[in-house]
């Protein structure tokens, strides 16, 4: 029962989440997520679980996505039910994952990536020049709602096709969380750690890796299924290798430790792609900052950072780090927000308007050609972040002592 | 005929190119056994460097050539001393991510300070002439200026590397680092070195290219990938290898882009009949395929290919 | 009666440097047998032979009477044979448990399963909590294995092969870098683990070799220049000159 708590908690969060959320644009949010929620497992499958570096891994959505498509403009898609299409979506990726993961699979390491790396590359090549499939620039898209109607629903309201997309999601998740309690799953994370081994206990790394990659495959055509119905169109940015690096950022960002790490990563994510796309052109550029700044010093990320507090909790521990955490942690992420204005002010200096000197920045109004404003932004950010950086030590024993058993007495 | 030649010459200039990226990469991936995906980033900040010290502040290109790759090998050195090394207790995985993710931080950092287009860097007019003709064809000045500018480095990396004594000591630390710091040698320093020498090598790739092929902020990815190609081809680790898989790769390239052949011609010789209609044909894309328009994919044809078929690479000595 | 393991003229090369010289060698099941010789004599190497870590370069290696010619040792796993190594070689992120209960995972016919789970087989847990018990790591059960001493990573390590119920056991000097008493508890440990069994080991320590052993074989250079019961090889002049010649150079 203490094992089903968080999966109940989970569904029970995704049916009434439309109540609080329920404008168009954050159901379109709450969809796109729960599919990067998929995407992200499915490729953590390879890196977490397996130690497979995948460069291509969008191929395998982006697949899934463009042939969903065009059952989607087949003249018989009218006796199809909508509800099943991700489920084509997930074999299409099996059984392309089954001819590239037959070949690419023999080594993990370097080989692997190379060749994910190269075969991305030529898929995104290929889109632009096999027009026939892949539609070329425009891409291929399609109408979900000519399917079969499904018990009376015909998937025109974005509330139909999040509750549809939030029910594919949880039975994905639910299923790949099965597979790494399988015994092949298992032997996953055992080549992972050590192929040598896991070769004299009879298994073949290979194989392991092979089905890995041809389940991992599976759910990743779901996810492409899922963006067909739910944006009902499939471009080169699909599948080309950028999208395949914004995976495997979204699945590091969560914590490739963890199973449920990566769906913190897919939630973050995409809240800071659409939140944070919205309020400045410069999110592409805090992302990345996070992101080095991640694995420098967090490679076990959010999910990491969250399980870094247990043993505190468990000793009753945690009251002692509000202490450190106000005078070292908040000071630190002033400094950063600071340190931002100032960037975000050099870039409106330096790409706006002729003349245009106005600006607004954390609901301030302002002019770009005061001395004032800039000497705010410096200081906020020099205060700050040296008052993080002085304090770093403190929080760094506090947080040692919190963590680690009182000596016996 | 003479469109061969001068094929031969412009392949011959975009392989060099590749081979200063290609050696730089190759040397760091034997010493730290990881491919560094923001290599061409370095380049990318090569050529911007340069832009904005020869034509932004005026100080002409050939205080870009020589300022700019100092500047990207100092970033380098602290590249690696900063952060590759911290990452690297952590493993081969978390540091290929790191790599990764600064190629896209230096990408984003580039479009903050330089914008989005391409910034107006072009080839010093003292080099903008046509020095020879071949048939109706001319070759500028410039191309040959990077053909010898490439020969020089290749030349003097070969004789550091092998007549030196510092030279000695990277390669025996390629091989065995631990025996090399026994020996009382600083092999952190000498890593931190290397690493800062190969990006400095692609910030020199950088400067030169600039003109050549643009100076934008997807130059580094558009050339990042190809310049892997070009190692894992040529065989991890070698040096040799690199300067082969970059010249093959330079010339398959070069041709592929300049003969429009089309490959109609192989549909019709097999006996078949040109639809009359060909955009409602299924094949229309096989009837409309030319060469150029596969070109840019034939580099990573034949990476896949020597991975599946000789992963060692054309002369390497360890799989990949 | 098939030997457990038959050794024909096994040759290795690595260049122009022939390691293994010929060896020939018979084990009958159920044997203990022991293989020593000075450092350098190919031991390890004859090891990685058998268990097709390392292809021969000639001659013929059985198990029950099956050639093992080209098996890649996962196909060598499954006939029956298992073994440890020299340095550690464990899962270091997985818990105790879970490097033992995957050691089964094979021989209790899960192959590439993805269709049961192995948290509902009762009868998993148990043989692997047995194997803990044997083993004497119960305490350690949920631990990571990276985190164990030494002396535990070892003991786990011998948990590791013989899980999978092989007959014919390899350990790779199961004691190597121990203090007496470890060695002490890692001898009796073998001799209760792998009763029944057929074991083969190389070994530095000349009491475990003692202990243990029914037979054993003096490996030199490539070659075995004796095998018998532990009384004879340590009578043999040839072992003596061997063994003493080489303590003679290392002191």
């Amino acid at each position: 029962m203490r094992m089903l708590m968080p999966w109940i908690v989970g569904a029970i969060v995704l049916l009434v989440l439309p109540i609080f959320f329920g404008g168009r644009s954050q159901l379109t949010i709450m969809s796109q997520m729960s599919i990067t929620v998929v995407f992200a497992l499915a490729y953590n499958m390879l890196l977490g679980q397996g130690g497979m570096l995948s460069f291509g891994h969008a191929v395998y959505m982006g697949m899934g996505s463009f042939l969903c498509l065009h059952v989607m403009n087949m003249s018989s898609f009218g006796s199809f039910p909508l509800p099943l299409l991700p489920l084509l979506g997930g074999v299409f990726g099996l059984l392309f994952a089954i001819i590239i993961g037959s070949f690419s699979t023999r080594s993990a390491g370097t080989v692997f990536a190379m060749i994910s790396l190269g075969i991305g590359e030529l898929m995104a090549a290929l889109v632009l020049i096999v027009t026939v499939f892949f539609g070329g620039e425009e891409g291929i898209s399609g109408y979900r709602d000519e399917g079969l109607p499904f018990f009376g629903i015909e998937f025109i309201s974005n509330l139909e096709v999040y509750y549809l997309i939030a029910i594919w999601m949880f039975i994905a998740v639910a299923l790949m969380y099965l597979f790494s309690r399988t015994p092949v799953g298992r032997m996953a994370n055992a080549v992972r750690d050590n192929p040598e081994r896991a070769e004299f206990l009879g298994y073949s790394a290979r194989r392991v890796r092979f089905v890995s990659f041809a389940v991992s495959g599976f759910f990743c055509g779901v996810a492409g299924g899922l963006s067909a119905i739910l944006f009902e169109i499939a471009t080169e940015s699909d599948l080309n290798v950028t999208a395949s690096g914004v995976i495997l950022l979204v699945a590091f960002l969560g914590g490739i430790g963890f199973f449920w790490g990566p769906i913190i990563g897919a939630v973050v994510f995409t809240l800071l792609q659409t939140v944070l796309g919205l309020q400045t052109h410069l999110w592409e550029l805090y992302l990345g900052v996070v992101f080095v700044g991640m694995v420098m010093f967090f490679p076990a990320g959010l999910s990491g950072i969250i399980m870094a507090h247990v043993p505190a909790a468990k000793m009753g521990k945690l009251g002692t780090l509000v202490g450190p955490y106000l005078t070292c942690v908040l000071p630190g992420i002033l400094g950063g927000l600071g340190l931002a204005a100032l960037i975000e002010m050099i870039f409106h200096v330096r790409s706006g308007a002729e003349g245009e000197h106005h600006m607004v920045l954390f609901w301030i109004d302002f002019s770009t050609h005061d001395v004032l404003p800039w000497l705010v932004a410096l200081a906020v950010a020099v205060i700050g972040i040296g008052l993080a950086v002085r304090n770093a030590p403190n929080f760094k024993a506090a947080w040692e002592n919190a963590s680690t058993l009182p000596e016996a007495a | 005929m003479d469109l061969f030649f001068v094929n031969i010459i412009d392949g011959l200039v975009f392989g060099l190119l590749l081979f200063m990226l290609s050696s730089g990469l190759t040397l760091i991936f034997s010493m730290m056994g990881v491919l560094n995906f923001a290599h061409a980033s370095f380049y990318m900040l090569g050529a911007y460097f340069a832009y904005q010290i020869s034509t932004v502040l005026g100080l002409g290109f050939l205080a870009g050539l020589i300022v700019a790759p100092i500047i990207v090998g100092i970033a380098g050195a602290g590249i690696e001393r900063y952060g590759l090394r911290r990452v690297h207790q952590y493993g081969h995985v978390p540091e290929l991510i790191f790599t990764f993710g600064l190629a896209l931080l230096v990408q984003e950092v580039v479009k903050l300070f330089w914008g989005q287009n391409q910034v107006p860097y072009a080839e010093p007019a003292w080099l903008d002439f046509a020095l020879f003709n071949i048939g109706e064809n001319s070759i500028e000045a410039y191309k040959v200026f990077m053909i010898l500018i490439s020969m020089l480095i290749f030349g003097g990396l070969l004789y550091i590397l092998t007549k030196t004594r510092i030279g000695m000591i990277i390669q025996a630390a390629l091989s065995y680092p631990k025996t090399v710091e026994a020996l009382g040698h600083n092999v952190p320093m000498v890593f931190m070195g290397v690493f800062g020498v190969g990006t400095a090598l692609a910030g020199v790739a950088g400067v030169i290219a600039g003109p050549a092929l643009g100076t934008f902020p997807g130059m580094a990815f558009t050339l990042g990938s190809i310049v892997f190609v070009t190692i894992v081809v040529g065989g991890l680790g070698s040096l040799w290898g690199a300067l082969a898989a970059s010249l093959l790769i330079g010339w398959i390239t070069t041709f592929a882009a300049a003969y429009n052949f089309e490959f109609k011609t192989i549909l019709l010789a097999l006996g078949m009949e040109e639809p009359a209609l060909i955009w409602d044909s299924k094949l229309r894309d096989l009837w409309t395929l030319t060469l150029p328009q596969i070109g840019p994919i034939l580099p990573y044809v034949l990476m896949v290919a020597i991975l599946v078929f000789r992963p060692q690479g054309l002369m390497g000595k360890r799989e990949a | 009666m098939t030997s457990a393991l038959e050794l024909i003229n096994l040759r290795k090369s690595f260049g122009q440097t022939e390691i293994i010289r010929g060896v020939d060698l018979s084990i009958a099941p159920g044997e203990r047998h022991a293989i020593i010789g000075p450092n350098g004599a190919g031991k390890s190497t004859l090891f990685n032979l058998i268990t097709g870590r390392f292809p021969q370069t000639a001659g013929v290696v059985e198990l029950n009477g099956q050639n093992l010619a080209g098996k890649a040792p996962f196909e060598i796993n499954r006939l029956g044979l298992s073994r440890s190594f020299q340095i550690t070689n464990i899962f270091p992120k997985m818990t105790v448990f879970e490097n033992v209960r995957c050691s089964l995972l094979w021989s209790r016919g899960y192959q590439y399963s993805f269709w049961n789970l192995v948290s509902n087989s009762q009868e998993l847990t148990e043989a692997a909590d047995a194997i803990l018990e044997q083993i004497n790591l119960t305490s350690r059960r949920n631990l990571p294995a990276g985190v164990l001493s030494y002396a535990e990573q070892r003991a786990l390590e011998i948990g590791i092969t013989i899980a999978g119920g092989a007959n014919v056991i390899m350990l790779d000097e199961p004691t190597a870098g121990m203090s007496h008493s470890e060695t002490d508890y890692i001898t009796d440990l073998i001799m209760k683990v792998t009763e029944g069994k057929t074991l083969i080991m190389v070994e530095h320590d000349m009491g475990v070799v003692f202990g243990l052993a029914d037979k054993i074989s003096v490996l030199v250079y490539g070659e075995i220049i004796a095998t018998g019961a532990p009384e004879e090889v340590r009578a043999n002049p040839r072992v003596q000159e061997a063994y003493l010649g080489a303590a003679m150079e290392a002191h």
